[in-house]
C-alpha cells in the first residue's frame, strides 16, 4: 500500500463525520432532548467541520478531482495558511472538537466518526502529507510561445511528389474529399 | 423512445420492481406498528417514532439480503451460463451487478439514517417517561418491572444516574444499542472508503475496509436478540382491554377488568432474511479458495516491449469463453490481493494467456520477479480464480459487430479476434458474424506493440484467403506530435503504415462517430449490429447515444445494441 495518501480518506471520513454530527445535533435540538445545548454545539461544530473539509486537497501524485463549487471554500481555507496546511493541526483540532459530542447520545456517533477521522489525519501527518489547494490554472501559467511560430513560414508545406497530386479522373469516387473551404473549378 | 425501451427496458423494470418492494415493505410495516392494537401502550410513550423506526428496519432486512448477491461472481457466472436460452437481454442485466450493489448500498445508508434518528427519539422519550415527565399512564407503564409476575414495557430500567447520560448508558449496555453503534460505524467506514476517489486511486484501502462487512452482518444478526421492541400480550387471562383500562392505571391489578398488562419482546427476524445470502457468499469465498489452491503451470513467460508481460498458463479443467477475465493472486507479492486481467488467448487454444502492463505496485513487482527468472524456469506460485463472464461472449451472435477498444481496453478484443479467426477457419456454425468493424483508439502505441503484431498476423492470413473485407480495422492515434507528423507525411505513399506496419493506415485524432455509424448503417441496411466497448465511461456514453440515435425500431432496418465491459 505504498502510494496511499491517507489524507484523501481522512477528508472523506471527516466530511461524513461533520454531516453526522450536524444531523445528530439537529435531531437533539428539534426534539428538545436533555442536554440540547450539546446538540446545539453539535450543529455548530458539524457546520464548521463540513466547511473546513469540503475543499479537497491536491493530490501529490495523479489528478485531483475537485468537489463541485469548492473554489470559494478553497480560498477561505487557504487564507489560514499553516493552520490548515498542516495535518497535525487538523488531527488535534478534530480530536478536540469531537469531545463535547460524547456527552449526549444524539451526537455520540458524530463524535466517534470524527475521532476516527482525526486518527487517519494523524497517520497522514506522520507520513509527511500536507494540504495543497486545488486552484484553477490561470493564463500566466501557460508555457511561453516558442519564438519560431511568430514568423510566417519560410518553406512551403511538405507536399507529395507531383505524380501523386495529379487528378485521378479514373477513380472519381476515391479522389473525392471534403474541402474545408469552397474551391473553384480548375481553369487550366 | 422505442430505442430507449430496447436498450434500457429490462433494467428499468427490475429497478421499478425493487423500489416497489421497498415501498411496500416500508408502508406495510409502518402501519403494522402504527395501527396494531398490541402496540397501543408502546405508542403511548413513543408516538409514531416507533413505526418510523420499524419500517426502515424491514427495508434494511430486505436490502441486506440483496447486497451480498451481486458480488457472488461465481454464482453469477453459473446463472449466466444457464441463461443461454433466454436471450441476451437477460444476460446483460447480470453485467450491471456492481451498479445494483451500489444502489442497494445507498438504500441501506439512507434507511440506516432514518432508523437511527427514529431510535434517537425513541430512547429520549423512553428516558423522559421513566423520569416521570409525561402523564400518569406513561409513568405507570414505565414503572412496570421486569420480575416474576410482571413484564416490562420500557427497556430503560435505570433511574439513578445523571438523566442526561442515561440514553448513552442504555445504548452501550444493551445488545441492540451496542451492536447498532458498532455496525453503523462499520457502515460509515465502508461508505467513506468506497467513494469513487478512494476506490479508483487507493484500491487496497477500499478492499480491506470493505471487509468490515463481516462485522456488519455479525452485529446485524444479533441486533434484535435483546427483544426490546415490546408489544402487549393480548392473550392474557383475564384479558386487559386497553380502551377501558388506559385511564385507570391506579387500579391495575386491583379490579378484575384490568389485570396488570403483560408485555413481550418481538422475535428477532433479521437472521431469517440474511442467512441464505450469507451461506451463498460463504460458498462463493470457499470456491474462490479452492480454485486458488489448484495447481497452475507456466507454459511460457514473455517480456513484450514497453514493460508488458505475457504469461501463458495451464490449469487442469480450465475452460474459458472469449473476452472473459480471471483474477490472479501471487502470494510472493501479496497474500490478500487479487487483481483482474482479461485473457488474451482464444478458447480454441490449449492454454490461457494474459498480458500484464506495468501499472502499479503489484504489476511492477510481478514484472521485476519475472525479469529475474532464469530461462525456462517456472514462475512464482500463482492462484487463478475464474474465468468470469463479460458481455464479449455475445459477440458471435451478431451478424455485424462493431468492436471499440480504447487504450488498455483493447485486450479482450485480442481474445475475440483470435477466436473469430479460429472459428472461421474451422467453419464453426456458432459463428454468425459476417463482418467486423474494429476500432482501436489509443494515445500512443507503446505497450500495445503485441496487439499490432496480432493484427499483422490476421491481416496476412485474411489476405491469403481473399477475405480482405471480413475484418475492417481502424486505428486512431489520439496523441501525436510534430515528429510523428513529419515521418508520416514523408512516407505516406508506402503500402504499410509507418507506426504499426499494417496495411490499414492509422488515423490521427478521435473518430467521428456519426460518420462511422452512418457508414456501418449504409453497408448493412438490414442487420442487427452489436457494438462492444471496452474503454472509458465518457466514450461509453457517447457510443450509447449513437447506438440509440442510429437504431431503427423497424425490425427490417439496422439496429444497434450497445454492450459495455467494465471491471
Amino acid at each position: 500500500m505504498g502510494k496511499i495518501e491517507w489524507a484523501m480518506w481522512a477528508n472523506e471520513q471527516a466530511l461524513a463525520s461533520g454531516l453526522i454530527l450536524l444531523t445528530g445535533g439537529i435531531v437533539g435540538v428539534a426534539g428538545q432532548f436533555r442536554g440540547w445545548q450539546f446538540a446545539a454545539y453539535g450543529v455548530a461544530a458539524g457546520v464548521f467541520v463540513c466547511l473546513l473539509e469540503y475543499p479537497r486537497g491536491k493530490r501529490s501524485k495523479g489528478t485531483s478531482v475537485a468537489r463541485t463549487g469548492q473554489y470559494c471554500f478553497t480560498v477561505c481555507v487557504k487564507a489560514f495558511g499553516p493552520l490548515t496546511r498542516n495535518y497535525y493541526v487538523r488531527a488535534f483540532l478534530h480530536a478536540a472538537i469531537c469531545v463535547p459530542g460524547g456527552f449526549m447520545l444524539a451526537t455520540v456517533l458524530g463524535c466517534v466518526c470524527l475521532g476516527i477521522a482525526s486518527l487517519i489525519y494523524l497517520a497522514a501527518a506522520i507520513r509527511g502529507e500536507h494540504w495543497e489547494p486545488i486552484l484553477p490554472r490561470t493564463e500566466t501559467q501557460r508555457k511561453p510561445v516558442p519564438p519560431s511560430i511568430k514568423n510566417p513560414p519560410s518553406n512551403p508545406p511538405p507536399r507529395p511528389p507531383p505524380e501523386m497530386r495529379r487528378k485521378r479522373v479514373d477513380d472519381l469516387e476515391g479522389a473525392a474529399y471534403d474541402n474545408p473551404i469552397p474551391v473553384t473549378a480548375n481553369e487550366y | 423512445m422505442g430505442n430507449w425501451i430496447i436498450n434500457h427496458g429490462l433494467t428499468s423494470f427490475i429497478l421499478v420492481v425493487w423500489m416497489g418492494i421497498n415501498i411496500f415493505l416500508f408502508v406495510w410495516f409502518y402501519f403494522f406498528y402504527d395501527l396494531g392494537d398490541q402496540f397501543f401502550y408502546t405508542r403511548h410513550i413513543l408516538g409514531s417514532a416507533l413505526a418510523w423506526a420499524r419500517a426502515p428496519a424491514a427495508v434494511l432486512n430486505f436490502n441486506c439480503l440483496l447486497i451480498l448477491l451481486p458480488v457472488c461472481r461465481n454464482l453469477l457466472s453459473l446463472l449466466r451460463g444457464s441463461f443461454v436460452c433466454c436471450g441476451r437481454t437477460m444476460r446483460k442485466q447480470l453485467d450491471k451487478n456492481l451498479s445494483f450493489h451500489k444502489l442497494v448500498a445507498y438504500m441501506i445508508g439512507l434507511m440506516t439514517a432514518v432508523h437511527m434518528i427514529a431510535h434517537l427519539l425513541n430512547v429520549e422519550w423512553y428516558n423522559n417517561s421513566r423520569q416521570g415527565v409525561y402523564d400518569k399512564l406513561s409513568t405507570a407503564l414505565s414503572n412496570l418491572e421486569d420480575s416474576d409476575n410482571t413484564t416490562y414495557l420500557n427497556p430503560i430500567r435505570t433511574t439513578d444516574i445523571d438523566p442526561q447520560q442515561i440514553p448513552t448508558y442504555f445504548v452501550f449496555t444493551t445488545i441492540a444499542g451496542l451492536t447498532g453503534v458498532i455496525i453503523t460505524l462499520c457502515l460509515i467506514l465502508i461508505i467513506t472508503s468506497s467513494m469513487e476517489v478512494i476506490r479508483r486511486s487507493y484500491f487496497e484501502v477500499f478492499w480491506y475496509t470493505h471487509h468490515l462487512f463481516v462485522i456488519f452482518f455479525a452485529g446485524l444478526v444479533f441486533h434484535g436478540a435483546g427483544r426490546i421492541v415490546r408489544s402487549q400480550n393480548m392473550d392474557t387471562i383475564p384479558p386487559h382491554n386497553f380502551t377501558f383500562c388506559k385511564d385507570r392505571s391506579d387500579d391495575w391489578g386491583r379490579i378484575p377488568e384490568c389485570p396488570i398488562p403483560q408485555f413481550r419482546g418481538g422475535f428477532p427476524q433479521t437472521w431469517m432474511w440474511v442467512i441464505g445470502p450469507m451461506v451463498l457468499y460463504l460458498c462463493e469465498r470457499l470456491l474462490r479458495f479452492i480454485r486458488y489452491m489448484q495447481a497452475v503451470r507456466y507454459r511460457k513467460i514473455v517480456m513484450r516491449p514497453s514493460k508488458v508481460l505475457e504469461l501463458q498458463l495451464v490449469k487442469n479443467g480450465f475452460t474459458m469463453e472469449v473476452g472473459q477475465y480471471v483474477f490472479l493472486n501471487c502470494p510472493a507479492i501479496s497474500q490478500l490481493e487479487w487483481h483482474p486481467f482479461t485473457m488474451t488467448s482464444a478458447p480454441e487454444e490449449d492454454f490461457f494467456s494474459v498480458h500484464i502492463r506495468s501499472a502499479g505496485d503489484w504489476t511492477n513487482k510481478l514484472i521485476s520477479i519475472m525479469e529475474q527468472l532464469p530461462e525456462g524456469a517456472q514462475g512464482p506460485k500463482m492462484g487463478v480464480d475464474g474465468p468470469f463472464g463479460t458481455a464479449s461472449e455475445d459477440v458471435f451472435d451478431y451478424e455485424v459487430a462493431m468492436l471499440v477498444g480504447a487504450g488498455i481496453g483493447v485486450t479482450p478484443f485480442a481474445s475475440i479476434l483470435k477466436s473469430i479467426w479460429y472459428k472461421f477457419k474451422e467453419s464453426n456454425p456458432k459463428l454468425r458474424t459476417r463482418k467486423i468493424y474494429f476500432y482501436w483508439l489509443c494515445r500512443e502505441t507503446h505497450a500495445f506493440e503485441w496487439f499490432a503484431d496480432l493484427l499483422q498476423v490476421l491481416e496476412k492470413e485474411m489476405d491469403e484467403r481473399g477475405m480482405g473485407d471480413f475484418l475492417t480495422y481502424n486505428l486512431y492515434l489520439t496523441g501525436w506530435d510534430q515528429n510523428l507528423t513529419n515521418a508520416v507525411t514523408v512516407r505516406f505513399d508506402e503500402d504499410t503504415d509507418v507506426v504499426t506496419g499494417l496495411k490499414q493506415k492509422t488515423h490521427y485524432g478521435r473518430p467521428i462517430w456519426d460518420k462511422e455509424f452512418e457508414k456501418v448503417r449504409k453497408e448493412n441496411p438490414t442487420s442487427v449490429v452489436g457494438t462492444f466497448l471496452c474503454g472509458p465511461e465518457a466514450l461509453a456514453k457517447v457510443l450509447e447515444k449513437k447506438c440509440a440515435k442510429y437504431s431503427d425500431v423497424d425490425p427490417r432496418k439496422t439496429k444497434f445494441y450497445f454492450n459495455k465491459e467494465n471491471f
